[in-house]
């Protein structure tokens, strides 16, 4: 709180305030985006955990380009996709430090896809922070390979069509499946009861990473109303309507052996309808 | 003084190994030198050749078009390098594996059924320590003890027991090379 | 007293001489002609206490360069012609972002997959950055084993001391040639000077960003100048070249394996009478643009010989600018030039004189 100037009043108490972890700084990011939250709960996890001066993390390409301006951690800009791969080679070199990447749907599930599953591959012990929000937001709106069926970007007018564009890629599903990852988990910033989970879910995935226990991943279903074309308070509803149906919450992998037991269901999309996700994560926590 | 040496056979021969004794030997009396060798597709199967260019001066090329002489082991390696020796030159040739001799007169021509004398003696896998033995008792570029000298220094450990053999192999070669060269002069 | 000499294959002996410089962490993908490098580093950084990785593609073991580099370490890639394309962003960034870091290139024939035998054909990417941007890279292009292992320690001093991604452009050649070398001692990497801008966790300080984002034009320019600013210093203070038999009336110009070769063919060509040196360019860029300078004292023609159709070349007639006609002989594709067909282009050169081109 050191750039605070104001006093605190006598007889009041702080309830609510900047974690330490961020920047005070005013971020770019569109109104009713969600990655001021994001930004804040890894902030928060960061600051329980007590891992500040051990932290480093890696920015990637796409919205949260600027994620270095919003941490008050080190930081390394890494080029479009290859955070896990930067993220590698801090750890190895420094294995005292906690490293973690922030990556978008473009990032991670396009061009990053490689990166990605090497590292959960080798097990690498780093936390990745996946914001998944179904298009590319940063470059104006074109569709991201998580792109929902039907849905309209700048590069799939009419909406996507599967037999031209393929289906929406389900990254959780595919790490959870590597030996090397710790813990996969898929939460929603959609309401305050989901983004709690999704705080106790980038915890787990940072803890992973303090025992050595390999790859802790976090998806984040995320809006971006603007480019949606949405108020922001459709915005979050469509993330439950349309999203979670598609891309269904829950935890796919905890090395923990209580965690390991609630994720060893296997866990299926809806076919089409909107409310037909089981949220095993609710179930678990 | 410069020698350029081409070594050749197919993989297994110990062709590789053989040249980068010799270079070993030429380093440890002093010289200086180069080992390169063929790579790539080309050394699964046809011929598989290394270079060693021994000279007395630092070596400019290591490569040489026009070779002081070749160590062929099979009938592969004398289609490729038998026009390349230079007039002059030395050829040794491994007839167990060649069923043809070279058509050139202007060599000096050792042929002599290299990994028949290595079956004999034990081990079919010393071949190449004849045909080194056989090399250098026409051309003594190093001497045979600085050679044994160097496999003493790059055998593994669990492969110290060969020493003996790989000597013998190396005596057989000059052995059978000399009896050959005076059977010509005679 | 004199140290001794052993005998390895040019890969090893720079993977060994990189071990030696203080360098604890490689990430490379395989492709030959230059495996045995991570082959060597698969073994030895651990007995040293470092680490191999080996990465999912040149892209991202260019980037875990890219992030060790960053943390403050030494630590290499190495790769051939066409993993050195992939790696061209990697190397742009830690330009941009001023990471320090080892790149070797054991060139091979090209474009596209190319062959596997030795070429220089990769000069142009090299000595021009190669990525995207206004940027250039430090290269190397030794002629022998020695001259290579000698060039590794100094490839990492320079790499931290510019903070800039250096380049050593061997070619298949080199990488499998076995010579007689004198490996140097070994360096502490505990006692290397500090690097106090490395991201290793902001304890006790303020954070450190490694970055190449700069949105706004001007912030932009400034990086640019800034790094101009470095190039001009490095160009000032960095060119190596080597001069054979100074005041000679025609010079071949080579560098790498094709040196080794033209120093043959000027030998031979002096033994016939002519007047002919060797200019070898150690450093590809900076371009040893003094040693033209001292050249040019008497020379009356140069031969750039190169295993490509003519890269450096155009470095060579910049350099010459005009005071001396400069021919040009190449082979490519993985064809090694030999002795026999320079000391032809030497003879043509001292028999037309100023009537060559």
């Amino acid at each position: 709180m050191t750039s605070r100037t104001w006093e605190r009043p006598s007889g009041t108490e702080i309830v609510y305030e900047r974690p330490r972890s961020l920047t005070d700084v005013v971020t770019h990011y569109c109104p009713g985006c969600t990655h001021g939250i994001a930004h804040r709960l890894v902030a928060e996890v960061i600051d329980e955990l007590d891992i500040r001066e051990r932290a480093v993390g890696i920015a990637s390409v796409g919205c949260s380009v600027l994620a270095y301006k919003y941490f008050d951690v080190d930081m390394l800009q890494a080029a479009h996709g290859r955070a896990p791969a930067v993220a590698t080679g801090v750890k190895r070199v420094r294995p005292e430090t906690v490293v973690f990447t922030y990556q978008g749907d473009g990032d991670l599930a396009a061009i990053g896809t490689a990166e990605i599953v090497h590292a959960a591959m080798r097990g690498e012990n780093l936390t990745v922070i996946f914001i998944n929000n179904a298009i590319f937001g940063m470059t104006g709106g074109q569709m991201a390979p998580t792109t929902l069926v039907g849905q309209e970007t700048t590069t799939s007018p009419g909406g996507r069509r599967p037999q031209r564009a393929g289906y929406p890629i389900r990254i959780c599903e595919m790490i959870s499946v590597l030996d090397g990852a710790a813990y996969v988990a898929r939460q929603a910033l959609s309401s305050p009861q989901s983004i709690a989970r999704a705080k106790k879910a980038i915890r787990k995935a940072f803890e992973a990473q303090l025992e050595e226990r390999g790859l802790g991943l976090v998806e984040l279903l995320s809006s971006c109303s603007v480019n949606w074309k949405m108020s922001p308070g459709d915005a979050l509803r469509w993330i439950e309507t349309h999203m979670v149906p598609v891309y269904p919450l829950g935890v796919f992998k905890d090395w923990t052996e209580a965690g390991a037991e609630a994720a060893s269901s296997p866990v299926r999309p809806a076919a089409g309808g909107s409310d037909g996700a089981e949220r095993r994560g609710e179930a678990a926590g | 003084m410069k020698l350029a040496i081409i070594m050749s056979g197919f993989g297994g021969q110990g062709v590789m190994s053989m040249g980068q004794l010799l270079a070993y030997a030429a380093m440890d009396e002093g010289r200086e030198v180069t080992w390169l060798p063929s790579y790539g597709p080309e050394m699964r199967g046809g011929a598989a050749y290394c270079t060693v260019v021994v000279s007395d001066r630092p070596v400019g090329s290591p490569l040489t078009t026009r070779p002081d002489a070749c160590i062929i082991m099979n009938r592969p390696s004398l289609d490729k390098f038998e026009e390349a020796v230079k007039p002059g030159g030395i050829l040794v040739l491994n007839t167990s594996l060649c069923d043809r001799l070279p058509g050139r007169d202007d060599l000096t021509l050792v042929a002599l059924p290299v990994t028949d004398i290595a079956s004999d003696l034990g081990d079919f896998r010393v071949a190449n320590m004849v045909a080194l033995g056989a090399f250098l008792e026409v051309e003594p570029v190093v001497k045979s003890s600085s050679v044994l000298e160097a496999l003493k220094k790059t055998l593994p450990e669990h492969r110290r027991h060969l020493l003996p053999l790989n000597e013998k192999a190396l005596e057989a070669g000059a052995l059978e090379a000399r009896k050959r060269l005076q059977d010509r002069t005679a | 007293m004199k140290r001794e000499r052993v005998l390895m294959k040019g890969n090893e002996a720079l993977a060994e001489a990189a071990v030696r410089a203080g360098c604890r962490y490689f990430f490379g993908y395989p492709i030959t002609p230059q495996n045995e490098i991570p082959e060597y580093m698969s073994r030895r950084l651990p007995e040293v206490g470092g680490q191999f990785v080996q990465a999912e593609s040149e892209v991202a073991a260019i980037n875990m360069l890219y992030g060790a580099g960053g943390a403050g370490a030494r630590a290499m890639t190495s790769s051939s012609s066409p993993g050195i394309s992939l790696k061209q962003e990697g190397i742009s960034y830690m330009a941009a972002a001023e990471v320090p870091g080892l790149i070797v290139n054991m060139t091979r024939g090209g474009p596209g997959l190319g062959g596997i035998q030795p070429a220089q054909s990769d000069y142009h990417q090299a000595t021009r950055g190669g990525g995207h941007g206004d940027y250039r890279t430090i290269v190397f292009g030794p002629a022998t084993v020695q001259e290579m292992v000698d060039l590794v320690g100094k490839a990492f001093d320079l790499a931290d001391r510019y903070r800039t991604p250096v380049v050593i452009v061997g070619d298949g050649m080199l990488g499998q040639i076995m010579e007689p070398v004198v490996l140097p001692d070994p360096v502490d990497p505990d006692r290397l000077p500090p690097k106090p801008w490395a991201t290793t966790g902001a304890r006790g300080r303020r954070p450190n960003l490694i970055n190449s984002l700069h949105l706004a034009a001007a912030e932009c320019e400034e990086l640019n100048r800034r790094l101009e600013a470095k190039y001009s210093e490095i160009r000032a203070n960095e060119q190596m070249a080597e001069i054979v038999h100074p005041g000679a009336d025609y010079f071949v110009v080579a560098y790498g394996t094709t040196a080794r070769i033209c120093r043959e063919a000027v030998g031979q060509a002096r033994e016939e009478g002519l007047s002919v040196g060797l200019l070898r360019p150690i450093t590809l860029w900076p371009f040893p643009t003094k040693a033209f300078e001292e050249a040019l004292e008497t020379a009356k023609g140069f031969l750039t010989v190169e295993m490509s159709l003519g890269q450096m070349v155009d470095d060579v007639r910049l350099s010459v600018g005009g005071r001396a006609p400069v021919r040009f002989y190449g082979r490519t594709g993985g064809v090694v030039p030999s002795a026999e067909e320079v000391l032809g282009e030497i003879r043509r050169m001292v028999e037309e004189g100023d009537e060559g081109r």
